[in-house]
């Protein structure tokens, strides 16, 4: 039954497809093997160059010129001033002697958001892989339970929250009815940055736990009985066996955990609202409100800030790629 | 008794009867994972069957209240009813007529003859479990909420099916050849991967606008369907296709798209389907671009809809939550429906 | 039977075309909602529509967020809709349509809208007629009446200052064991008219932005004291970083506040909200040595000149803004009139709630109250540029992030830096 359905879902795909073999075998006669690469990649490329690259040249634009007018045409020329008030620094080090503040701070805030964000995920999605890699019973049920946030709305994931967390929640009245006093959880820096890490770390570790999982699955089990027979010492296994074994799939995790982690925005600020004063202000946050949310949209310095990031992001990018990199294509 | 009990939950590594410390451990965990995962969200359920006060209550209950009101005669309205505990510490139920200051005016629903003066701290509201429904009826029948659930679906389904097809075609050109400039394709694609489409927000609306497709569906889906996480994420598993296969395609005088629709698809299914579940739960969540395109209700989507109900100083916090709960619906259902296939389809992705 | 079907269906078609045909002209209205305004302006459009058949009004009911954010780029984009309810009255200005040479009757506008006018126009225009006040809004403190009462503390005659009230609220708090003596919303357009009351100008001799100056400083220290001996809640103003606005009604409505600095459109709210649970009553805005000021606002209805149809527009407006209609809207949404006639002549408010009562009565007397400079402040286009320097930064002082005159620093450069961006073009 099941079977059909997929069947029968899958026709109209194939369906296309066929239609398309024939005009797609004279295009490649028309333009040869060499040319279907190309053919391949015009769909993703017009989307791709339209609505994210196109763009980043405006920005560029944007970045250059000052005032609050949408349209280029009406924007006057001003060099690399935003630029410079981003840097204006008595000590890159110090946020408070730049002129520009707030974006320190919530670059600061970013880099540590990021770096105990993408640990902790991490290290919880490892621990609970291997906790469900054991002989338990229901592990699909356990499973399910771990995955299903991942499918909230970062905006409904901070609503559950700050309704749990706020002065007056449910987790302060557990707290007093325990005899204990209520905590302000979002007004002191560290309770608010924590809680901003654990509710996103909530929220996303379901994925990567399930594909640590499948690493782990994937382990030939013989591997492990040999160590037993050796009597290796089961820490010993997790570490010369384990791990090794399961590191392009810790690859993958990180990787995409930290994409995920550095476009961090609407939870935290749904949860926290960048505070207390802007210890969990994060680095989107400053752009988006810079360019958008204030009466004054700046869009000048929000790009400025955006190219700002953007050199940090393709940085990281490539250090993570490297870890990632694996020998390119094999065919043609 | 209990080990035994351990041992059958458990049939972990103990051997014997005697379940390993680690056994308990993991039954612990597992526990608090349960708990963690699913209390705040049934906590979303129960309190999205609240009204607004008895949202905002200290200490929250668990249940929805509601407080009792009962027929008085003499009395047009129902009266809300109170437990009252006397001078004397014998507790009374006595309706409330009205209060002035810290005086309640309380009569006995079954002599209302006598009025009764009560200090207001020595009364207590007695309250019964009662769903507020309305506050899922009320939105339902206010917001135009069929349209924008098949608006909802309408951009979900196509994009999902666009941002699949595109990214694929370009991950799958990506993966197979080599040719000139498939590094700076790759370099670009790589480089824009941590990019969040928030900061990029105006020259996108720009460029929406200078197409003509502000106030439309087309300007939610297009903009987010060539994902550089999609192409790189296909790019990737494609790399595992054996050369092999695709070389014997060739010698059977396979097309370059029969190669592409034939044989790499149907291996590189797993991965499309991790794809389809990231592009199925952003675009049905997405909320910040949709407000920012669409500006005619007919055109609202699910996310933009609900939130009509936060307004400048107040947000209708019951219709809010209700709506919340019945957006996740669809989403759950789904879940339900495809979970081994999603679980077992991002495991393999993640084999790579 | 096929053919009989088929004329039916060509029928039909033509039939259901030719009103269609007759050029109907469809206006777009945005809206945001705090409660029962949008049904209640649902109601007039469908009697508009009845008393004209030509023309057809979607009212598109969005959140506050897409108003506030979304609707700037559209219009600037020029995709913006025909009419729409705003706050940032004078920053959007420059879309505004002038409506005079489309209405029926300008001085029934100027004469009701006047002193409202202004705050709708761009700096250096003095005569266009571009909107209507949906809601006249003037800020000002609700106690919990109730917890004075327990506590057997009098409270404060008019005229007392603000730390007259600070001492007094504390009083209760501690004798009752309330958590939060004094709530004020976290809005720089909140804290103006306390500031005033101190005696801040916000502007300089010449009229330009001086945000800081001897009076806004003593209102900042009350702050940051208030907030270190824990006369107001961390938990309000700290927890939220920027300009964000930030409310109490939660806590007021749980009897946790003794006193909330609010605003005239709470009413409605809290007699929903709170109903009898407790007396919640407006009092007298306290003073300083300036003043005992609070802050005009409010939100407008506009229409913008990018309108394909600046007549039929002009024919809504009149209509929503028509004397009977409003009258409607006031005592239904329970605001306070942004219209001269009906102020004078007094609305019949629909509440039965004897604490709305009296705060509708309290925040119409305010009104006569506000000082001059309020009103400079609130007409001046980029207010919110100075409410939301000095709330962020003030904030920042607050939680400890800054020194209050590192504060001062920034709140002078973060108006400077934005008013020359605005002025470079836009």
């Amino acid at each position: 039954m099941r079977q059909r359905l997929r069947e029968l879902a899958a026709l109209p795909w194939l369906l296309a497809m066929r239609a398309l073999d024939r005009p797609f075998r004279l295009l490649q006669r028309g333009i040869g093997q060499g040319g279907m690469p190309y053919f391949f990649l015009v769909p993703n490329l017009l989307f791709f160059g339209t609505f994210v690259i196109l763009p980043l040249l405006v920005n560029a634009a944007y970045s250059l010129t000052g005032g609050t007018e949408l349209f280029l045409e009406d924007r006057p020329w001003i060099g690399a001033e935003h630029f410079g008030h981003l840097f204006a620094c008595g000590d890159l080090l110090d946020p408070a002697t730049c002129r520009e503040d707030n974006f320190w701070r919530a670059i600061y805030n970013s880099m540590k958001f990021v770096t105990l964000q993408v640990g902790f995920m991490v290290a919880l999605s490892l621990l609970t892989a291997l906790v469900l890699n054991r002989k338990i019973r229901a592990r699909g049920f356990f499973r399910a339970v771990f995955f299903f946030p991942v499918l909230l709305s970062p905006v409904v994931v901070a609503l559950i929250w700050k309704w749990v967390l706020h002065r007056d929640g449910v987790l302060n009245a557990l707290l007093e009815s325990l005899g204990g006093d209520k905590i302000l959880f979002f007004i002191d820096p560290g309770w608010a940055m924590f809680w901003a890490i654990f509710v996103s770390i909530w929220a996303h570790m379901g994925f990567y736990t399930l594909i640590l999982l499948a690493g782990l699955q994937a382990i030939p089990p013989d591997l492990y009985e040999a160590a037993e027979m050796d009597g290796t010492s089961k820490t010993r296994t997790l570490w010369r066996i384990t791990l090794p074994m399961l590191w392009p799939n810790l690859v993958v995790v990180i990787v995409l955990a930290m994409i995920k982690s550095v476009q961090t925005f609407d939870e935290v600020f749904v949860l926290t609202g960048g505070g207390p004063g802007t210890a969990t202000q994060l680095i989107v946050q400053y752009i988006y409100d810079t360019g958008f949310a204030s009466q004054v949209q700046n869009f000048g310095l929000a790009a400025a800030a955006s190219y700002v990031l953007a050199v940090i992001l393709i940085a990281l990018t490539v250090i993570y790629i490297a870890l990632a990199f694996r020998p390119d294509a094999k065919h043609a | 008794m209990i080990s035994r009990l351990l041992h059958f939950l458990g049939r972990g590594r103990g051997t014997g009867g005697r379940p390993h410390v680690t056994d308990v451990l993991t039954w612990l965990y597992l526990a608090l994972g349960v708990f963690l995962m699913f209390a705040p969200v049934l906590w979303l359920g129960l309190s999205s069957f609240k009204t607004q006060a008895g949202l905002i209550e200290y200490p929250p209950t668990l249940a929805p209240l509601e407080q009792i009101t009962v027929p008085v005669e003499g009395y047009d309205e129902p009266l809300p009813l109170f437990r009252v505990t006397g001078e004397d510490g014998v507790v009374r139920e006595l309706a409330q007529v009205r209060r002035v200051g810290i005086i309640s005016l309380m009569v006995d629903p079954a002599a209302p003859a006598e009025r009764i003066k009560v200090p207001i701290d020595s009364i207590e509201k007695v309250r019964e479990v009662k769903l507020a429904f309305e506050n899922y009826a009320y939105p339902i029948a206010k917001l135009n909420f069929l349209g924008y659930l098949g608006n909802s679906v309408f951009v979900t389904v196509a994009a999902t099916a666009i941002t699949l097809v595109i990214n694929s075609m370009a991950a799958f050109g990506l993966a197979i050849y080599r040719f000139p400039g498939r590094n700076v394709a790759l370099g670009l694609v790589i480089g824009t991967l941590m990019f969040p489409l928030t900061i990029i927000l105006v020259p996108t609306y720009l460029i929406v606008t200078e197409l003509g497709m502000t106030n439309s569906l087309w300007g939610v889906i297009l903009p987010g369907a060539a994902t550089p996480t999609g192409v790189f994420l296909l790019r990737q598993y494609m790399l595992t296709i054996p050369g092999e296969l695709i070389e014997a395609a060739r010698l059977d005088r396979a097309s370059e798209w029969q190669i592409y629709w034939r044989i790499v698809m149907p291996l590189a299914l797993p991965a499309l389907a991790v794809l389809a579940i990231f592009s199925v739960i952003w675009r049905w969540n997405e909320f910040l671009w949709p407000l920012i395109v669409l500006n005619r209700s007919e055109n609202f989507t699910l996310q933009i809809g609900l939130h009509s109900f936060s307004g400048e100083f107040y947000t209708r916090w019951n219709y809010l939550l209700a709506m919340t709960v019945l957006t996740l619906l669809p989403v759950l259902f789904v879940f339900g429906w495809l979970q081994r296939f999603i679980t077992t389809g991002i495991a393999s992705a993640g084999i790579k | 039977m096929e053919r009989n079907l088929k004329a039916a269906l060509v029928a039909s078609a033509l039939l259901g075309a030719a009103p269609l045909a007759a050029a109907q002209v469809e206006l777009r209205v945005m809206y945001y909602t705090d409660g029962i305004e949008d049904q209640v302006l649902g109601e007039q459009i469908s009697r508009f529509e009845a008393e004209n058949p030509g023309i057809k009004v979607a009212l598109d009911v969005v959140a506050y967020k897409q108003i506030v954010e979304g609707l700037p780029v559209q219009l600037a984009a020029g995709e913006g809709p025909d009419i729409a309810r705003v706050t940032d009255l004078g920053g959007l200005a420059k879309y505004y349509l002038d409506m005079r040479p489309y209405l029926e009757d300008a001085g029934y506008w100027v004469e009701n809208f006047g002193p409202f006018l202004p705050w709708l126009r761009q700096e250096g225009d003095t005569e266009s007629v571009c909107g209507y006040m949906t809601q006249m809004t003037v800020t000002g403190p609700f106690v919990n009446k109730t917890l004075f009462e327990q506590a057997g503390v009098a409270m404060p005659a008019k005229g007392a200052t603000w730390e007259d009230w600070a001492a007094a609220v504390n009083e209760v708090a501690r004798k009752l064991d309330i958590p939060i003596p004094l709530a004020m919303d976290r809005s720089g357009h909140r804290m103006a008219g306390p500031a005033i009351s101190q005696g801040a100008a916000y502007f300089d001799a010449a009229g330009e932005p001086a945000v800081v100056d001897e009076g806004f400083k003593r209102m900042a220290q009350l702050l940051v004291d208030w907030h270190n001996d824990g006369t107001m809640s961390k938990e309000l103003w700290g927890s939220v970083s920027g300009s964000s606005y930030r409310g109490a009604n939660e806590e007021f409505g749980n009897a946790q506040v003794v006193m909330y600095m609010s605003g005239s459109w709470q009413i409605a709210q809290f007699s929903e909200q709170i109903g009898d649970d407790f007396d919640w009553w407006a009092v007298p805005n306290p003073c300083g040595p300036g003043t005992c000021t609070g802050m005009p606002g409010g939100a407008a209805m506009v229409a913008f000149k990018d309108t394909e149809h600046p007549a039929e527009v002009t024919k809504l407006m009149e209509f929503f803004a028509r004397e009977d209609n409003l009258e409607d809207f006031y005592s239904r949404t329970l605001f306070i009139p942004g219209h001269v006639g009906l102020s004078a002549k007094g609305i019949d408010f629909q509440t039965d709630n004897p604490n709305a009562k009296h705060a509708l009565g309290v925040f119409a007397e305010h009104i006569g109250e506000i000082s001059p400079t309020a009103f400079q402040l609130q007409g001046y286009p980029f207010n919110r540029v100075m409410f939301n320097a000095a709330i962020s930064r003030v904030n920042q002082a607050i939680v400890g992030e800054m020194s209050l005159d590192e504060a001062y620093g920034r709140i002078e450069q973060d108006v400077e830096q934005q008013i020359a961006e605005k002025k470079r073009g836009g």
